[in-house]
């Protein structure tokens, strides 16, 4: 057997094999990168929602929360809170932060303006309409 | 040892040692907010605390990986290293820049750091282990470009071992992998889809690679075995892991926004993911069963047994646990995913890391082996820390499974916070677990300051006793 099969097939196969699932990664890439707008609704992408996205990221908010499952499990998820809670109490619960409650999990206050929080909310609407293959199972996340 | 510029690798593995003890004090603050919430509160919050821990662990696994970089290739290469003065800079240079990321992280509001580090003119900060600001990202990318330098053209001058190649081969790959970082697009769809060709793309990939190349180095070493075997062992196992690993991205796919049809190839391609891991035990455990000298390194050779096992469990076992789409439907985003992530890291890269340094430090420092003594401190501190980590990932998988069916699975699922609060008990299990890690990992460092070597009366008293 080892004369048969040599240290240089076994390369091949690995040159051969990753070369050719490579490609087949690279195409399909390529295929969902025309379907990914659609299913996000790229369109619905506004100026407040690139804001609010960029405050969300500055802030590392997924250093707690999930978004679509990903980020930290210290906190709920946020890519479906808006449909969960609703504008009113996310930005109501944002700048009431924190609670002080002890014990309890905390999050800070970031002190964001009453316009950074709509477009905080933007970005979360947004997020909530995503197309995710009917995931969470349930509004809790 | 047997070339001089081969000891540019011992700042490295020193310096990956102490980052290693940095990350775990970090994990059990985190691990403490979960049991108390206001836990140095609001001086550290949560996401803080939760970056340090991640990026340390990148930080410090990286330092190893170069570190073993320097080492192996000049020995493979049969050549001395092209530069050790600039592998000593880079060090330097990469040691300094994450000390300084990590005091921004600690002294600074992140939003501040992200204002005062240029995030504006290219935004790559928040997201999971690429929270550090541009200049870090930049930084990270011009250390990779040295080292990749140096052992490239080590490696043009001097020998062409097949695990040389596919060691700088796979640290080119590492290097590559690394630009996405630089692409977060405002669509947070394609920004997490890209963000796996990081992620994935270095622990379900190129990393396999490493730690393969790693592995091989190690065994041939300290077993005596014809590098052929090995080789071809090696290149069979990474070719698997790309088969399965390339497509097995999929699995990240499912409920992120991405086609549904990654559904049925993540599932059938990442479920493929754990047989390389297989092959690397049945590879490692036939290399030791042959071999053909006893190497007085014994700790080494624990490390380099365990390691395939561990990988295997957390990689491979955990992860495919919760691989297929229908599982993760209600797995996803939960503890699981953390019990999984702890292991593997910890199995997979920790241990290969320290299986090199447990090789490559004695060397470094003048001897063949450590005293029988010493071997028996860094082998009680492995199976310290290996026992610890069992429970704290069997405690993550607990919390993980009261979130599926609390939160998830029951007709009238709970609200997230109540979950955690009914998940307390594994949360507190887990502390624990993390407190006997770091007994472990302080008795393993402790190992380094027992002193003496292996003398032929450590072999004589062995041989007494046996």
């Amino acid at each position: 057997m080892q004369q048969v099969f040599t240290k240089a097939m076994a390369r091949n196969i690995f040159l051969g094999g990753a070369g050719f699932f490579l490609v087949i990664y690279l195409a399909l890439t390529y295929d969902t990168w025309q379907r990914i707008p659609i299913r996000d609704h790229a369109d619905r992408i506004t100026p407040a929602v690139a804001r609010g996205k960029y405050l969300f990221d500055t802030n590392d908010c997924m250093g707690c929360h999930t978004v679509n499952g990903e980020g930290a499990y210290f906190a709920p998820e946020l890519g479906n809170v808006y449909k969960r809670r609703g504008p009113d109490f996310i930005k109501a619960w944002i700048l009431s932060q924190p609670t002080g409650v002890a014990g309890r999990r905390q999050m800070p206050n970031f002190h964001f303006t009453n316009d950074q929080i709509d477009d905080l909310v933007a970005y979360m609407q947004w997020l909530s309409n995503i197309d995710t293959n009917n995931w969470p199972p349930n509004i809790q996340g | 040892m047997n070339y001089q510029s081969q000891q540019v690798a011992k700042p490295y593995f020193i310096a990956a040692l102490l980052l290693f003890a940095g990350q775990i004090v970090f994990g059990l603050i985190a691990g403490m907010q979960y049991l108390d919430g206001s836990f140095l509160f609001p001086a550290l919050p949560f996401n803080i605390v939760h970056m340090s821990h991640t990026n340390l662990l990148i930080v410090w696994l990286l330092m190893a990986f170069m570190g073993a970089a320097y080492f192996i290739v000049p020995e493979e290469a049969q050549t001395e290293l092209y530069s050790p003065k600039l592998a000593l800079i880079t060090f330097w240079v990469f040691f300094v820049a994450a000390a300084a990321t990590l005091l921004g992280y600690l002294l600074l509001p992140y939003s501040k750091l992200a204002a005062m580090t240029g995030d504006a003119i290219l935004p790559t900060m928040g997201r999971g282990y690429l929270e550090q600001p541009l200049p870090t990202k930049i930084g990270i990318v011009l250390v990779a470009l040295s080292l990749l330098f140096n052992i490239t053209m080590t490696l043009i001058k001097g020998r062409k071992t097949s695990i040389n190649l596919i060691l700088v081969g796979s640290l080119w790959g590492l290097a590559l992998l690394f630009l996405p970082a630089f692409y977060f697009p405002v669509d947070t769809v394609k920004a997490s889809y890209g963000w796996w060709w990081v992620v994935h793309g270095w622990v379900e990939g190129d990393w396999e690679l490493i730690l393969g190349s790693l592995l091989g180095f190690i065994l041939i070493k300290i077993t005596g075995i014809d590098r052929e075997i090995v080789e071809k062992w090696i290149y069979i196992i990474i070719a698997m892991t790309l088969i399965s690993g390339l497509i097995g991205i999929g699995h990240h796919y499912y409920y992120t926004g991405a086609p549904a049809y990654w559904i049925w190839l993540g599932s059938v391609f990442s479920a493929l993911e754990p047989i390389p891991f297989i092959m690397l035990i049945v590879f490692a455990f036939k290399i030791l069963a042959q071999r053909r000298r006893e190497h007085p390194n014994k700790a080494a050779m624990l490390w380099a047994q365990a390691t395939p096992i561990m990988a295997f469990l957390g990689a491979g076992l955990w992860g495919f646990m919760i691989t297929l789409a229908p599982v993760q439907y209600y797995a996803h985003g939960t503890n699981f995913t953390a019990a999984h992530g702890h292991l593997a890291f910890f199995g997979a890269y920790a241990m290969i890391a320290l299986s090199i340094i447990s090789y490559a430090m004695p060397l470094l420092r003048g001897r063949t082996a450590n005293s029988l003594a010493a071997q028996h401190r860094e082998m009680l501190g492995f199976w310290i820390m290996a026992f610890s980590m069992g429970v704290m990932v069997l405690a993550l998988t607990g919390a993980g499974i009261v979130t599926v069916y609390l939160q998830r699975a029951i007709d009238n699922p709970l609200p997230f916070m109540q979950v955690q609060e009914k998940s307390r008990v594994f949360f507190e299990i887990r502390e624990a677990g993390g407190a006997v890690f770091l007994l472990g990992l302080l008795t393993y460092l402790s190992s380094f300051f027992v002193a003496g070597e292996y003398t032929y009366d450590d072999e004589a008293k062995k041989a007494l006793k046996a």
